[in-house]
């Protein structure tokens, strides 16, 4: 037990220490991670492509400035959005103080983060849904452009195409970080971790839901700001 | 049982850098909020551009913050945090060559189609956007129409 801990781990690795220190499934995911943060860079370099290849671009202050509950005609640009954004961070600490909570071995604090967690995703989808609905009222979707150029010249697809497609696939992973995390949940309340002796997988689905939120900050910027 | 332990070792960021790191993400959404509501009426290409710069960069800093504490790689061994970053750094030449080539695509376009050059320089008349389902499937075809470009 002294400092023969060689002794117990696999043959394929003979190296001594880990290089890396940190468990396989850690590893894993930040690969995962890596290669799921180039998918999402392809989608962005591609839309900011097109958006350089084009004369015209529609005013993101005038195509996103509606608010649920205002009244019509409302012009409230970057409101609405911001509190997508911010309920997205707040969600991604307490997953911090989830995963923190599980290596102090708390059960109760990490399941009560976790459900804050949960709570936070699920608010998040709902706005997203709000205001996809609404974008759809207003005759936006795959194939149709309702908005102008900011310059007041007729605009393409282009720009709906995009927003649709990168906000739904950012829309999907929160989507199924919501369900790895109330997955955690279930393994938490059943004990599985206790069992286990440590609460490794919550900071693996700790990681996604903080890609998830990486994601955000970066189509927040390049859809609604610039 | 060894995992505890090694756990330990590097797990050294308390509540208080939580605390510190969320106040810094949410100060820098906010620099960037400001920034896009005072962007909105300007006029100034040159500074409207140089506002974008600056809510790109505060953008990245908020990765940073991200992935560096809330992810945990500050603390990781660095050959971890190598692994990871370097091959991101691929990205650099990406967004470079790409955009540059959008825009050397509109550059020429410009020179060389007088139809897309005409198309982006006509002004449309601001429509009403539809209230009701009933007007929506009319709506759409004549959107669809006169929305097309020369793609």
């Amino acid at each position: 037990m002294s400092t023969t801990t060689t002794a117990t781990t696999p043959k394929l690795w003979s190296g001594g220490k880990s290089p890396f220190n940190v468990e396989y499934g850690k590893l894993m995911m930040w690969y995962f991670l890596m290669s799921d943060a180039f998918t999402f860079g392809a989608f962005l370099i591609s839309y900011g492509t097109i958006r350089f290849s084009t004369n015209g671009w529609p005013d993101p202050n005038e195509v996103f400035k509606s608010f649920p509950f205002a009244p019509e005609g409302v012009h409230a640009p970057l409101v609405f959005v911001s509190i997508m954004t911010f309920i997205l961070i707040i969600s991604s600490v307490t997953m911090v103080l989830a995963v923190k909570a599980g290596q102090n071995m708390d059960k109760k604090g990490v399941t009560t983060n976790l459900i804050w967690t949960i709570i936070g995703g699920i608010a998040f989808l709902s706005c997203q849904a709000w205001e996809w609905n609404h974008l759809h009222h207003e005759g936006a979707w795959w194939g149709m452009n309702p908005f102008l150029n900011a310059d007041g010249s007729a605009s393409s697809t282009n720009f709906t195409n995009y927003f649709f497609t990168i906000t739904g696939f950012h829309g999907f992973h929160v989507f199924s970080g919501v369900i790895i995390n109330i997955v955690m949940l279930i393994m938490t309340l059943t004990d599985k971790f206790e069992q286990r002796g440590h609460y490794l997988m919550i900071e693996k689905a700790g990681l996604y839901w903080h890609f998830v939120d990486l994601v955000w900050v970066f189509v927040f910027t390049c859809f609604y700001l610039i | 049982m060894s995992h505890t332990a090694e756990h330990e070792v590097h797990h050294d960021g308390g509540t208080k850098e939580i605390v510190k790191v969320t106040v810094i993400l949410s100060v820098l959404t906010v620099v960037e909020l400001i920034l896009g509501f005072w962007m909105m009426g300007m006029t100034n290409e040159g500074l409207r551009l140089a506002v974008k710069g600056s809510i790109v960069i505060l953008m990245l800093a908020k990765a940073f913050y991200i992935v560096a504490y809330f992810m945990h790689l500050k603390h990781e061994l660095k050959n971890l945090i190598m692994t990871i970053v370097v091959p991101l750094a691929l990205f650099i030449w990406f967004i470079t060559a790409f955009l540059t080539d959008g825009n050397s695509f509109r550059n020429l376009r410009n020179t060389y189609d007088p139809h897309f050059k005409e198309q982006s320089t006509i002004k449309v008349e601001k429509k009403e956007a539809p209230k009701h389902e009933e007007k929506h499937e009319t709506k759409h075809e004549g959107y669809l129409d006169e929305t097309r470009t020369t793609h």
